[in-house]
């Protein structure tokens, strides 16, 4: 997709900028981007690497398993279809904890993992089943206990109050997140008829 | 009540790392030690994350700085204004779903030109917050297990993109 809109984007504003006379414009534009662009990183390197050796910590605890555990019922309401995959049921649980910890990283390996287990027991291969659905819209849905990357570029930005959006942040997800299950659930059952 | 809901989101990020660390110590982890090897992880990330950093800026800062965004945005003002939505943020909601770093590099923008702690820069955190990108999400999940029939998902997952973004306006204009 971006090797697409990349080159268009900036041929685009190359033209659009000779034709309305604002080339000067645009060669400041060049350098203020990558200016930004490595500022931003700066501090990127600061709250990225801080938020990844905390939950490196956190990740050689059990602390992962009890959240895990606390999951369970919630996982079993969303996917009734696993009731008796177990394996599944427990894949599930650790991406939604990964997700909800901001452990972007490893999510995704162990949010394939769970999508191969439930391959496992799809009736049509070449198709998506209910319960996979169900697990890629929780996986869209940024339900995530600290936006570290939005904080970060608050504070790069020169925010007095960084933090003020975690509560605003989980309120708007949390509703996106119910929008989403009750719409795929009603897509589910219609499905079926 | 705004008050009392800063200081809760305030009090999120030393809880957490409180708890964690709490947890390190009480099964007797070497917390330190661990803290350094993701930390070293982290700076990876950040490294391989800046090239992409780099040309999505160059692009959007282009497209900023020709006015052709200004020109976008006030095509939509109209549809916009009808629905309540600031236009400031209209090339944000649409890059969302599509790219992570180019909505990162939209927000950042937006956020340098109206301001991080004005209502459209708050509006602007909170979507960045609470959306993710969905193309790539479920590009990532089917293509994972081989599968192209993707039925019906993408309409459940934008319609929830959709209602993140509504409700980030809705929540940020209450507070303000």
């Amino acid at each position: 997709m971006l090797n697409i809109l990349w080159p268009v984007f900036i041929i685009l504003s190359f033209v659009y900028a000779i034709i309305t006379g604002k080339v000067n414009d645009v060669n400041n534009g060049i350098f203020e981007a990558l200016e930004n662009a490595v500022e931003l990183s700066i501090t990127f390197l600061g709250t990225i690497s801080l938020w990844n050796g905390i939950m490196e910590i956190a990740k050689n605890t059990t602390l992962i398993n009890k959240l895990t555990n606390m999951l369970r019922p919630v996982i079993r309401r969303l996917f009734p279809e696993l009731k008796n995959n177990e394996k599944a049921n427990q894949e599930i649980s650790i991406n939604m904890i990964a997700n909800i910890l901001g452990l972007g990283n490893a999510a995704t390996p162990l949010g394939i993992k769970a999508m191969k287990t439930m391959q496992e027991d799809n009736e049509r291969k070449d198709e998506l089943s209910n319960s996979m659905m169900m697990f890629i819209l929780l996986n869209t849905a940024s339900l995530q206990l600290i936006p570290t990357n939005v904080i970060a570029i608050r504070t790069s930005l020169g925010s007095q109050n960084p933090t003020s959006i975690i509560i605003p942040v989980w309120i708007s997800s949390i509703v996106a997140a119910i929008v989403g299950i009750l719409f795929v659930k009603i897509l589910i059952k219609k499905g079926r008829k | 009540m705004i008050n009392s809901l800063n200081y809760f989101s305030s009090l999120a990020i030393p809880l957490t790392i409180m708890v964690i660390i709490f947890y390190g110590l009480k099964e007797k982890k070497k917390t330190f030690d661990v803290f350094l090897v993701g930390a070293k992880e982290g700076i990876e990330i950040v490294v391989k994350m800046l090239p992409t950093l780099l040309g999505i800026f160059l692009a959007i800062g282009l497209l900023r700085s020709s006015g052709i965004i200004d020109f976008f945005v006030n095509l939509l003002t109209p549809i916009t204004d009808f629905i309540k939505f600031p236009s400031q943020v209209m090339p944000l909601a649409l890059l969302r779903p599509i790219s992570g770093s180019a909505s990162m590099a939209v927000a950042v923008d937006i956020m340098n030109n109206y301001g991080v702690d004005t209502l459209v820069g708050i509006i602007t955190s909170v979507i960045m917050g609470s959306t993710e990108t969905t193309f790539y999400t479920i590009a990532i999940y089917t293509s994972c297990v081989g599968i192209k029939k993707t039925r019906w998902i993408l309409l459940p997952a934008l319609a929830a993109d959709i209602a993140g973004m509504v409700a980030s306006v809705l929540i940020c204009r209450f507070l303000s």
